[in-house]
C-alpha cells in the first residue's frame, strides 16, 4: 500500500485550481514520479479544473493514488455538469480550441497521460479520466 | 531522459566552462538536433540542465527553485512540441489522399487526342499544384466530326476537382445527343449552375469541328479568347465570342460563330493560365503572345504546344502559378 489516500477537490475559482495542481503535485512526488513528471501532472490538472471553471463555472477535481500489483499510479477525476462538448473528436483535435486559451488543452493532456477517456453529452456535463503510471 | 544524453550534455556544459569556445558550441548545437531527433522535449532539456548542474558543484538555492519555473513553462512548449508531430502524421495523411484524388482527376481528362486526316491536333495541360481548375474534353462523334472543350474552374484544388468531375459527367450525357455548341453550353449552364457554390463559376469553350469541310462551329462562355491563325494572311485573330461563363445565371444563353480553315489555317484554345504570365514586374500582353506564337507557325501542332509552355516558363523564371492548357488545331 501506498500508503496516500485520494484528495476530492471542489472547482470554483482559480485558486480552487491552484489547490488542485499542489495537492497534485505533492500527491505525485509521495508516489516517487520524477520532476518532470510532478510537473506533468500538475499541468494535466490544471488543464482539467480548467476547463471546468471556464465552460462548465464550477464541478469535481479528484486525484487518487493507484495499486496493480507491482504498478503504482495517479488517477485524475475530473468532472462537471455543464453544458458538454458537442463534438468531442473535434475537442481532441490539435488546434481546436473553442476559447482561443492558451495550451494545447484535451490532446496536450491526453499525450502526457498513459490512459484517457472521455464521457460527454451535450447538456448533462462532462467526466474526464486519466492515469499516469510510474 | 538517458543516461547516455545526460553525460554527453554534462561534458559539453562542463568543457564549455573551462574553454569556453565557439567550436564547443557548435557541439551543443549539434547535440541539439541530436535531442530533437530522439524526441526530447524541452521540459527534459531543462530537466537535464538543472541535474548538470548540481553535478559541477553546489547550486544556488534560488537557481535550483528557478528551474520549476522554467520547467512549468517549457511544458507548454512541450506540448506544441508534441502537437507539431500529431499535424505532420495528418498532413502526411492528407497529402496521401489528394495523391489519389490527383489520380482520379486524371482519369477525367482524355488520355488521347482525336485522329482525322488533315486535322494536326496539339495539347498541353500542366497543373499548377497537384490538382488542376483546367478542364478538357474531346469526343469523337462520327468519321468526320468531333467536337472539342476547354474551361477553367474557378480556383484550384479540391472543389475545382469536384466540379470537373460532375462536368465531365454531364458532358457524357449530353454527348449522345450531339447538341450545338450553344445548347451544350445552355445545358452545361443549368447544371452547374444548380449544382455547385454560388461563389464558383466554370468559363468554357465548346466547338465542333467538321473535318471534312473543315468548319468550327463553337460558343463561348467567358473563356479567355484563343487565337485563329490564317496562313495566307500570316496572321493572327483573336478567338471571339461573348457569354456568361457557366454558373453565374440561369437561363443564359450562348451564341454561335463559326470559322472556316484554309489548310495551314490553326486556332488555338487556352486557358488565362496561359495568358496571365508574369514576366518580372509586369504581365505578357496578347501581342507578345502573338509574336512568339509568329516564331512557331511551321512547327506541328503539338511542337507549337510544347515550344510556347517551355519559352513562356523560361521567361517566367519557372515559375507556373495557374493552372496551364493549350490546345492547337491545325488544317493541314
Amino acid at each position: 500500500m501506498t500508503g496516500l489516500h485520494s484528495y476530492n477537490i471542489t472547482i470554483y475559482s482559480e485558486a480552487d485550481i491552484v489547490t488542485a495542481r499542489q495537492i497534485g503535485r505533492n500527491l505525485s512526488k509521495n508516489l516517487g514520479f520524477g520532476t518532470i513528471m510532478q510537473s506533468r501532472i500538475a499541468t494535466t490538472i490544471s488543464e482539467l479544473a480548467r476547463n471546468i471553471f471556464l465552460y462548465a463555472g464550477h464541478g469535481n477535481v479528484l486525484i487518487e493514488p493507484l495499486e496493480e500489483g507491482e504498478r503504482v499510479g495517479l488517477r485524475i477525476i475530473a468532472s462537471d455538469s455543464g453544458p458538454g462538448i458537442e463534438d468531442v473528436r473535434k475537442a481532441l483535435e490539435d488546434g481546436y480550441s473553442t476559447s482561443g486559451a492558451l495550451g494545447a488543452g484535451l490532446p496536450g493532456v491526453k499525450r502526457m497521460m498513459d490512459e484517457f477517456s472521455l464521457e460527454s453529452s451535450p447538456g448533462e456535463g462532462t467526466q474526464v479520466v486519466v492515469i499516469k503510471w510510474r | 531522459m538517458s543516461q547516455e544524453n545526460e553525460d554527453i550534455y554534462t561534458r559539453i556544459v562542463r568543457d564549455y566552462l573551462k574553454g569556453k569556445r565557439e567550436d564547443q558550441l557548435y557541439l551543443a548545437q549539434q547535440l541539439g538536433k541530436w535531442l530533437l531527433s530522439r524526441n526530447i522535449s524541452p521540459e527534459e532539456v531543462t530537466d537535464m540542465h538543472a541535474n548538470v548542474l548540481e553535478h559541477l558543484g553546489d547550486v544556488p538555492e534560488f537557481i535550483q527553485d528557478s528551474f520549476q519555473i522554467l520547467t512549468e513553462i517549457m511544458i507548454e512548449y512541450g506540448n506544441a512540441y508534441r502537437s507539431f508531430d500529431s499535424w505532420r502524421s495528418r498532413h502526411q495523411q492528407l497529402q496521401a489522399e489528394i495523391a489519389i484524388a490527383t489520380a482520379m482527376q486524371q482519369t477525367l481528362l482524355p488520355e488521347t487526342l482525336p485522329q482525322y486526316p488533315n486535322v494536326d491536333i496539339g495539347m498541353i495541360s500542366i497543373p499548377a499544384k497537384e490538382m488542376s481548375g483546367d478542364f478538357y474534353h474531346f469526343l469523337c462523334e462520327s468519321k468526320s466530326e468531333f467536337t472539342v472543350a476547354i474551361a477553367d474552374i474557378t480556383g484550384k484544388g479540391i472543389p475545382a476537382a469536384m466540379c470537373m468531375s460532375m462536368l465531365r459527367y454531364a458532358m457524357d450525357s449530353l454527348g449522345e445527343m450531339k447538341l450545338a455548341p450553344g445548347n451544350m453550353l445552355r445545358h452545361l449552364n443549368s447544371v452547374v449552375e444548380r449544382n455547385i457554390d454560388p461563389c464558383m463559376f466554370v468559363t468554357m469553350q465548346f466547338g465542333r469541328y467538321n473535318t471534312a469541310q473543315h468548319v468550327f462551329r463553337y460558343a463561348t462562355a467567358g473563356q479567355e479568347p484563343g487565337f485563329l491563325y490564317r496562313a495566307r494572311e500570316n496572321r493572327f485573330f483573336d478567338l471571339e465570342g461573348c457569354g456568361t461563363a457557366l454558373g453565374i445565371a440561369a437561363g443564359s444563353e450562348y451564341e454561335e460563330r463559326e470559322i472556316y480553315l484554309e489548310p495551314g489555317d490553326f486556332l488555338i484554345l487556352l486557358t488565362d493560365g496561359v495568358t496571365e504570365r508574369k514576366i518580372g514586374r509586369y504581365y505578357i500582353q496578347r501581342e507578345e503572345l502573338v509574336s512568339l506564337l509568329e516564331e512557331e507557325t511551321s512547327a506541328s501542332a503539338q511542337e507549337m504546344a510544347n515550344h510556347l509552355y517551355r519559352r513562356l516558363l523560361l521567361l517566367s523564371q519557372f515559375e507556373l502559378p495557374d493552372d496551364y492548357t493549350m490546345i492547337v488545331l491545325r488544317r493541314t
